[in-house]
This record gives C-alpha cells, structure tokens and sequence, in this order.
C-alpha cells in the first residue's frame, strides 16, 4: 500500500471548514466563534511542535531522551489532573497524588507492555514507547482527575454524615467507604464504556489512524485492543490508588475529617 | 461501668484551658451565648477537632485508644442529626424496646424510611440511635431543641434515668435556662473566653 503524502495546502483547506464554522458562530452570535479559532490555532501549533519533538526523537532514538519525554508527560499530565478538580488537596496534595498515581500506575504498565508484550529492539524504540505512553496518560489521566474530583467534591459535600458517622465511632475507612468507591467507579466507568462500544459506535482513534496510514486492518485491531486493555488496566489501577491516597490525606491521625485541606473552588 | 470523665487543660478555638471533672450519672450542664463555643468544646472532648490537653475517661487518655473507639464510648450527639442509610434501623444497634416506647415510638420505628422522619422525631432517634450503641459517656448538644414542650419533657426523663442508671459521665450544653434547673447536678457558664461555675439553678 502506498501512502498518500498530506501537503500543506491540502490542511489549509480542511481549516476552510473551521473557519466556516467560526463565521456562522459570528453570524447567528453563537459566542463561541472565538474560542473555536484559538483551540485550531492550538492544536495546530501544539501538535507541529510534538511533531517536530517526535521526529527528532525518533531520528536520536536514546534511551535518556526517552526517558526524558516520558516524564516530561507525566507531569504534563499531573498538572492537567489538578486543574480539572473543582475542589482540591490542598499543598501540592492534588498534583502529587495524580502525577505519582498516573506514574505507578500508566508508566509502569506501559513500560511492561514494552518488555513483554510489544518487545521492540530495543525496547525504548520511541516509535512504540512513546504513542503507547501517550495514549495511557491521557486515559489515565481521565479517570484519575474524574475520581479525585469526584471524591474531594462529595466529602466537601456530605462533609456533616462523615462527621456524623465518626460521632457514632464508625472507623474513618467505614465512613467514607460508600464516597470511595463511587469515586472510583466514576474514575473507571469511561474507561468501561469505551471499550463496551469500542468498534460498534465509532472506530477508535489510534486504530483509524493506523488504517489511514496504511497498516492492514487486522493487525490495527490487534493493538487497539492491546491498547484497550492496557488503558483499562493503567487507569483501574491509577484510580484505585489516587483514590486510596486522597482519601488517606482527608482524614489526619486521629480520624478527623480535615474538610481545612480542600480548597474552595475559585470560580 | 461507673467511670469519670476528666477534661485537664482542655483548649479549644477561643476558649481558655478547662479542667472539668462528670463523676459517673452526673450531668455537667453547659450554657453560654450561641457561638460562644458549647459545640466547639463537645467536638474537641470527642477528639473531632485538634486541640490542646488531654481528655480522660477515668485511667484511659483519649489518645491511648483508636479515635473510633474513643468516639464510640465518649459519644456526642450533635444539634442537628445527620441520617445516610435508607431506613433508621440501619444506623442503629439492636432494638430495644423500652427505650422506643419511652420516646414514643412504635417498634416498628426501625423499618421506617429516614426521609419521612419530622425534624423533632430526627432528634429524638438521633438520641436513641446514639444509646443504643451502648456509650459510656455522653456529649450532649442541644438536645431538646427540636421538640415541644410535652415531648421535650418525656425526652428529657428518659435521658436522665438513662444516664442515672448506667452511671454514664454526661456534659449537657443547652440554653434553656429551666432544664438546667431539672437536670443538672453542676452548671457552668461560658463567659468570654472562660468556663465559669454557675451557682445551682440560675442563669
């Protein structure tokens, strides 16, 4: 199969559609023209940048500068968790807990997966590491900012039945143990969903790519579903333990629930 | 059980250090302007909020055992009670009897959905579901406040015959100033920032 090699003229004239749709935003006053031309800019400029990082990461191909990337996203990531909590661990709680959730969990997954499963010579090829790496944080990092921000908004909210439950002398673990675990499910449910219609409602993104760019589709689906499972497994993981540790640092020694440790929301 | 509850140097939010000692079945009653830190004090002797001192239960500080466990001997019962299972029964020990008919329940009372529950019979269960966890001391916020006059009055000799009999260590806040009179043995008063003695029967 040959691939069809895109040119700038013809990405011009797919933002045609974009810049289309922003004036019909300006024209019925939708009031989101603005924004709409920003995000393209965005992404534009963003994934040109990565792209150049990629090709040069490709071309060197050294396990440092792997590593280095690596990380780098994992932080990215950590701090993406804690912007998109409401309400937060106060001190740096809220990026440490993420960032060091998504690592244990994403990184080591996706590292075994490397050595395991994929085993490309070597086994850092960023051309496999980094696309899998990718795809796991921004799961990962889905469902590990959706349970924190779940967890901290409904201790905040049923703060006065927590306190309750501890009046009656239950155990911190018991009286927080219902908030846990719904915390956790709506950490794992997207997760969940999107494999359950995986194929039927829409094509997964890495696999459309990989078709577009000329791979045979059987082989696409075999790594989509590796991807499926390693996703579920890095953001199941990452939840339980993001979700384990904050509700640690909601109560302190002497099981009181600290409500003084999450911050109020800004807006 | 017959034990004593001992505040030694207990500080808490605005308040200067207390020492109080709620000899077994006595009733320490608390009374002080709202906001002048009744509730504040009760939370701090259940250890639900940090503070400075030590709280005792005759030989045993609260912090030799588990916060729990503390909790679950040295029991508040808050102004406002707070219901999170669907029906009363789940949130209490094994029924008694006797203690629902006193408060003017049927037995049934278990079975029933905590969202038809009226603020008075809230407040009611809420003391019931605390003494059927067999406490062995009591910190009690505002307990009758809720109520009318009648039902107040059966509430309140309930409570008293229970803390008589089983010799609990009860600390009573409330502003009223004719409950202090029927129930208390001592009463202090928060002035300011201090914990001053009341003489008996007057506020």
């Amino acid at each position: 199969m040959e691939l069809i090699e895109l040119q700038y003229w013809q990405l011009a004239l797919a933002s045609v559609l974009v810049l289309l749709l922003a004036g019909c935003s300006w024209w019925v006053r939708l009031g989101f023209g603005r924004s709409l031309v920003i995000a393209a800019v965005r992404t534009t400029i963003q994934l040109s940048l990565i792209g150049l990082v990629l090709e040069a990461l490709f071309s060197v191909g050294a396990l440092g500068w792997v590593a280095l990337m690596g990380v780098a996203m994992v932080i990215l990531a950590g701090r993406e968790v804690m912007m998109r909590q409401r309400r937060r661990l106060r001190g740096g709680w809220a990026f440490g807990i993420g960032t060091s959730a998504m690592f244990v969990s994403a990184f080591t997954i996706a590292v075994m997966t490397l050595l395991i499963v994929i085993r490309p010579d070597p086994w850092y090829q960023p051309q496999y590491a980094i696309p899998l790496l990718g795809m796991m944080l921004g799961n990962t990092m889905n469902g590990i900012a959706l349970s924190l921000d779940r967890l901290t908004d409904t201790v905040w909210r049923q703060r006065e039945d927590i306190e309750g439950r501890l009046m009656l002398g239950q155990r911190w673990q018991d009286a927080i143990s219902d908030i846990r675990r719904e915390a956790m499910r709506s950490g794992m449910i997207p997760t969940i969903n999107m494999m359950a219609a995986a194929g039927l409602v829409s094509l997964p993104g890495m696999m459309t790519g990989q078709i577009l760019a000329g791979s045979p589709p059987a082989l696409a689906v075999k790594y989509q579903i590796l991807l499926m499972f390693t996703i579920a497994a890095g953001t199941g993981f990452g939840t339980m333990l993001a979700v384990t540790a904050g509700s640690y640092r909601l109560f302190d020694h002497r099981q009181r629930l600290r409500t003084d440790r999450i911050t109020t929301p800004t807006h | 059980m017959n034990q004593t509850l001992i505040l030694n140097g207990l500080a808490t939010g605005e308040l200067d250090a207390i020492d109080l000692t709620v000899p077994p079945g006595g009733i320490v009653c608390l009374s002080g302007p709202s906001g002048s830190g009744k509730s504040r004090l009760l939370r701090a002797v259940a250890d639900l909020d940090p503070h400075d001192g030590e709280v005792r239960l005759d030989g045993t500080p609260a912090h030799s055992l588990k916060a729990n466990e503390w909790r679950r001997r040295v029991m508040l019962v808050p102004a406002e009670s707070h219901w999170w299972h669907d029906t009363v029964g789940e949130h209490c020990g094994v029924a008694r009897e006797s203690d629902l008919t006193a408060l003017g329940f049927e037995p049934d009372v278990h079975r029933w959905p905590v969202s038809r529950l009226s603020s008075g019979e809230k407040q009611r269960l809420a003391l019931y579901r605390a003494l059927s966890l067999d406490p062995e001391a009591l910190l009690l916020d505002e307990p009758t406040a809720n109520l009318d006059e009648a039902t107040r009055d059966r509430v309140e000799q309930w409570l008293v015959k229970r803390i008589h009999d089983q010799g609990l260590p009860a600390l009573w806040a409330t502003h009223d100033p004719s409950q202090i009179a029927r129930v208390s043995d001592t009463h202090y008063r928060i002035n300011g920032r201090r914990l001053e003695e009341a003489s008996h029967g007057t506020d």
